[in-house]
């Protein structure tokens, strides 16, 4: 069956340019659509798509696109509408697009409208007896390799799996899609962040920094250091701009009364009930490492691990480097020297 | 302002349990499924305790919790979970495993709310975690919702509060680390949580006994559905072999190990 590859993508938080996981996107359905021999199509919602489409230069693609004020923000009823046209439109079997917030909460009612199917959380996409699709299941505990002949097909990649697309800057010519939105009962008030001292999730960063229970808990002279665990860990990630997540049994500490690090939120929690970031290191302190823990690290690329037990689980193949050392004396040395840099 | 409050939660392998797939003449599984201890899904259980937090703000509201799962794995988790808050029970008998179609099984949790005896959609509320601990596809709520007609839904919500007008404010997650703010005029609206704020509630003896009338009938009219398979094949299902020469390094100096350190870390 001839293929027709639809790319679906939306603008960032400026309303102007594409973000970098719709542009991953455009790398995967520039590859598929080459392996395939299929036709290529790129899809932008946004306010003003002729704006946002200006980073799509050069791409080889007929450019469709879903403009107005609706579109500026994420909200499923006016995105949901914006996609469902745009599939229609560029008449898709296979819809690729990120799994951004903005569009994971609308791929599965688009799916459902178009009379297709929807898979999450692509990792890659295969073409060897048919296209092939390979996803995670149980938390990035069991990995499969699924395909589907239902048509469209809308997949949702996960961020960090291509390259983003990198083409000139220049106006494009975008064909303009119409899209007749029903009756808006909600409107995006806008962001918010935590109420903390400091943003300490960044996605972009190339280190991931985690803080385990062990940071909380009495150390040898039988006192809880909470206040310095917590200046120490803030000045390591103001040293080196990493993000950091957590273990679950540390964001969980503050509802039984525990000490907590007050800048932590249930957002941080990395592992099997938490996110599973890509960064290409992870520094892991205090942490013991086992199985749910290092689920969130399945995509971390160079891992090492600071933590005062020998036979803790990172030992076990899982890190890269372990260090039996106390995190509180090897942290506070590696952000003097930091500061020295 | 009285809710109706239809929960969709699903039942999970303890995520303690070693998982392993085996390929079966309908796909993976796992192996031992059946002996595996279940949970409730981890976000699914939030949107319980959120919505009976919020019924019992709301006199008159009403919490339905609608589960799929093989019936013995449904009364097993249902010894606890009744313990914690107040509950009618929708129990379908039917398999529960991660590799089952999404889709599939939206259809059948749309059908089941569909026939709710006293259900009003105009107070509906339809709530569920954002994914599941088993296929993590994050769709089953929004087709549930698309199935109902429903076309204000929020994924990753941490936090609703209700305003005076009876429309509410809603927090749901974004990338970095932030909220995205909304107000949604009211009912319907369909809820996909994260973990929220509240702490699991303690176990409840007196729920649990007042849940128990009505949570063993609905087990034993759980009535047995088959999922349909769609046309979702499994070419290969196995588990990641990654083993990394971890290097344990022991009796290094705390300078020492610093300074490795900040080698590796490299430029900010």
């Amino acid at each position: 069956m001839a293929e027709t590859i639809l790319v679906l993508t939306h603008a960032d938080e400026t309303g102007s340019v594409l973000t970098t996981a719709s542009l991953e996107a455009v790398s995967a359905g520039k590859e598929l659509a080459a392996w395939l021999d299929a036709s290529l199509t790129i899809g932008v919602v946004a306010a003003e798509a002729s704006s946002a489409a200006r980073s799509l230069a050069g791409v080889g693609a007929r450019i469709f696109g879903v403009s107005g004020e609706a579109f500026a923000q994420a909200r499923y009823a006016s995105d949901a509408a914006a996609c469902e046209a745009l599939c229609k439109a560029a008449a898709a079997t296979i819809v690729l697009t990120t799994g951004s917030s903005r569009f994971a909460r609308v791929a599965a009612g688009v799916a459902l409208r178009l009379g297709g199917c929807v898979d999450t959380h692509v990792t890659s996409i295969r073409c060897e007896n048919g296209v092939e699709v390979s996803r995670w299941f149980y938390r990035q505990r069991i990995e499969a390799v699924i395909t589907r002949a239902k048509r469209p097909w809308i997949l949702l990649l996960d961020a960090g799996t291509y390259a983003p697309f990198e083409g000139g800057v220049e106006d494009v010519k975008v064909e303009q899609v119409a899209v007749a939105l029903p009756a808006m009962r909600t409107t995006v008030i806008g962001m918010r962040s935590p109420e903390l001292s400091a943003q300490t999730i960044r996605p972009e960063a190339k280190m991931l920094f985690v803080a385990g229970a062990g940071w909380t808990k009495k150390q040898s002279d039988g006192q809880v250091h909470a206040g310095e665990a917590g200046e120490l860990i803030l000045n390591f990630l103001s040293n080196t701009g990493a993000s950091l997540g957590s273990s679950k049994s540390l964001v969980d500490q503050g509802g039984d009364g525990q000490p907590v690090l007050p800048f932590l939120t249930h957002m941080n929690q990395v592992g099997q009930t938490g996110s599973t970031p890509r960064h290409a290191k992870g520094l892991s302190t205090c942490c013991h490492g086992e199985e749910p823990h290092v689920v969130g690290w399945r995509f971390i690329g160079d891992r090492r691990a600071i933590s005062l037990d020998p036979n803790c689980g990172w030992a076990r193949g899982k890190a890269d480097v372990v260090y039996v050392a106390d995190a509180f004396k090897v942290m506070a040395r590696v952000n003097e020297l930091l500061a020295g840099h | 302002m009285e809710l109706h409050i239809v929960v969709c939660a699903g039942i999970v392998p303890d995520p303690l349990q070693t998982l392993e797939p085996v390929m079966g003449p309908k796909g993976p599984a796992l192996k031992n499924e059946m002996m595996l201890p279940a949970v409730l899904d981890p976000w699914a259980a939030s949107s319980l305790y959120e919505a009976a937090s919020l019924a019992a703000k709301n006199p008159g509201s009403k919490v339905w919790l609608v589960s799929l799962g093989p019936k013995a794995k449904l009364q097993q988790v249902m010894m606890t979970v009744a313990q914690k808050v107040s509950f009618e029970l929708v129990a379908i008998d039917a398999p529960v495993s991660g590799f089952v179609d999404a889709q599939a099984t939206a259809a059948v949790l749309a059908e089941a709310i569909n026939g709710l005896a006293g259900l009003e959609k105009a107070k509906l509320l339809l709530f569920g975690g954002w994914e599941s601990a088993t296929r993590g596809a994050g769709v089953t709520m929004q087709i549930v919702g698309e199935l109902l007609g429903i076309s204000d839904q929020f994924m990753g919500v941490d936090q609703i509060e209700f305003l005076d007008d009876g429309s509410f404010e809603v927090l749901e997650r974004v990338e970095g680390g932030k909220h995205q703010v909304s107000v949604c005029a009211g009912a319907p609206a369909l809820f996909g949580w994260a973990t929220g704020n509240l702490a699991e509630p303690r176990n409840n003896p007196q729920i649990g006994m007042a849940n128990m009338r009505t949570v063993m009938p609905a087990l034993q009219k759980a009535k047995a559905v088959s999922v349909a398979e769609n046309d979702l094949q499994y070419v290969s299902a196995s588990l990641p072999k990654q083993q990394r020469q971890t290097r344990v390094v022991k009796d290094m100096a705390v300078d020492a190990i610093a300074r490795e350190l900040v080698e590796w870390v490299g430029a900010k």
